[in-house]
């Protein structure tokens, strides 16, 4: 009897050890402090953008860019990042650099050749999302972090099975007429 | 969460006040469907407690029966000893009886489905509704296209003609619950599922989702208003229309902010550049009651929150906080509030 009280209290304890290993995951639903450092270019001079991005290693944070890259067209001229009349997102080349504040500007002040600004319509957060996600085309984030699949048609591998690309500076090309 | 937890219960609060509160209540069917479901649940409530009230009868007479035993005597157990009596018969009689009874409830399932599977479906309503995380889009199908329309986590339907609701899931699985008019059925991605109803009572029924879907999923509500077929023209017919352009200079700003905007990027309004489909369709928003998918009452006070800072009144949803200069909110507010 004895034997089995002990068995039960030890089991219980088991238990609640093996508990105190599950954590739940901290969503970011308003945006961390540090990624509104960003205002608005009050003069046609690029702003100093700020480096830190609280969201490259944030699961979910990358999830949500992903839904905006698709909700947002970003795939009317990116394609799934494989490029069509914009470049291409998921080879190594970066033509406005590829750390997430670069991306961050290019997406909320435009670049030259046709790449719009974003910045009014779009949140400072959701652009941090989306230069995270775009950062995880071409596998620059952890493999625990970028998505595996997508909601929709597959359109090829999920970016946690991505090669790391090294990025590498492409030259500009010149404004076409 | 405690300020969200009172928001909420004011919410529900200044909900229940403005109007009568929809209700949500599978013993009172509204439906021609509900009405079988509610028959089956007496039928077998019914059953269940003689089954029941037989279950403990047997005990009492067990235990009256039961060898007793005072604090002078010990209790004579002798006839523990005995084999009892005709006990074949008994386990037989007993078991008989226990089959006969689940046959009566699977026969009475079967008659149920088959029931509702014969709602005649001449003139239907065809509505499409989508589940996403966390609430419901409505499209009103048509056999003339131009007549079509979208709304969101409010449908109207008339009384006493069928309804076939076809539904889809964006993103993970839902489940589509009217207790007052119909059974659940799951929403799940890539899959097309039917339900078909007929609500023969005007009122107005709560709808839920019924498979959890998330962070939000508990106040992912549906609002159902059957009304007669004069009522649901009219209500249809106004959905039909584009929205109005905006009279008044402050509107006009207003329309401005919400084309200027983050707005843009996700939601639409009919009759305006604005096409986007992330968001819920706000081309009729001042005709609904609730925003946030039955959460909140749909007024100034509570629009203006929602947009302002979403994520404190219904953390997880997809729209973000938006950071509007004050007199840009006003006119937005003052914009949706014409799209009646």
């Amino acid at each position: 009897m004895k034997n089995r009280v002990g068995s039960v209290v030890l089991a219980g304890l088991a238990f609640a050890l093996a508990l105190s290993g599950c954590y739940r995951e901290k969503r970011p639903t308003t945006a961390p402090p540090g990624t509104s450092g960003v205002t608005q270019p009050t003069s046609t001079a690029q702003p100093a953008p700020i480096v830190v991005s609280h969201y490259t290693d944030n699961a979910y944070a990358v999830s949500q860019g992903k839904t905006w890259y698709r909700a947002f067209n970003c795939n009317g001229c990116h394609a799934a990042g494989g490029g069509n009349m914009g470049p291409p997102l998921m080879d190594a080349k970066w033509r406005y650099g590829a750390d997430p504040a670069s991306i961050y500007a290019s997406i909320a002040y435009g670049r030259p050749n046709g790449m719009p600004a974003f910045g009014a319509h779009l949140t400072e957060d959701q652009i941090w999302q989306l230069a995270a996600f775009v950062r995880s085309l071409s596998g620059q984030l952890s493999k625990n972090v970028a998505s595996s699949r997508g909601d929709t048609l597959q359109d090829g591998k999920g970016e946690s099975r991505r090669e790391k690309e090294t990025p590498v500076q492409e030259q500009t090309p010149a404004v076409e007429r | 969460m405690k300020t969200r937890a009172a928001l909420f219960a004011s919410g529900a609060l200044a909900a229940a006040g403005a109007a009568a509160a929809p209700f949500q209540d599978a013993l009172r069917p509204a439906g021609a469907q509900a009405a079988h479901i509610g028959k089956l649940w007496n039928f077998t409530l019914g059953l269940c407690t003689l089954v029941f009230v037989a279950i403990v009868v047997a005990c009492l007479v067990a235990l009256w029966r039961a060898p007793r035993a005072d604090h002078e005597s010990m209790a004579d157990v002798s006839s523990l000893a005995r084999p009892e009596s005709r006990i074949h018969r008994r386990i037989a009689w007993a078991v008989g009886l226990s089959a006969i009874g689940l046959l009566a409830l699977l026969a009475a399932d079967v008659f149920t489905s088959r029931a509702m599977a014969r709602l005649p479906l001449e003139g239907a309503v065809n509505i499409e509704l989508v589940g996403h995380q966390w609430w419901w889009e409505a499209r009103y199908r048509d056999a003339d296209p131009s007549r079509e329309f979208t709304t969101a986590n409010e449908l109207h339907i008339p009384v006493g003609r069928p309804v076939i609701v076809t539904l889809h899931s964006s993103d993970v699985i839902h489940s589509l619950w009217i207790p007052n008019l119909q059974g659940k059925k799951d929403l799940i991605p890539g899959r097309t599922a039917i339900l078909r109803l007929r609500a023969d009572r005007p009122g107005v029924y709560r709808g839920q989702c019924a498979e959890f879907c998330g962070l939000e999923h508990a106040l992912m509500a549906l609002q159902v208003t059957a009304e007669p077929s004069q009522g649901y023209e009219a209500w249809a017919e106004r959905q039909r229309q584009p929205a109005p352009a905006p009279a008044t200079a402050l509107a006009r700003r207003g329309q401005q902010v919400f084309l200027g905007t983050t707005c843009v990027m996700c939601h639409t309004i009919g009759g305006t550049t604005a096409g986007a489909g992330l968001g819920p369709n706000l081309t009729h928003l001042a005709s609904r009651q609730t925003i946030g998918a039955g959460m909140f009452p749909n007024n100034r006070g509570y629009l203006a929150g929602w947009i302002a800072d979403p994520q404190a009144m219904k953390p997880g949803v997809n729209m973000p906080a938006n950071s509007l200069p004050p007199d840009d909110l006003q006119a937005l507010l003052t914009y949706l509030e014409t799209l009646k």
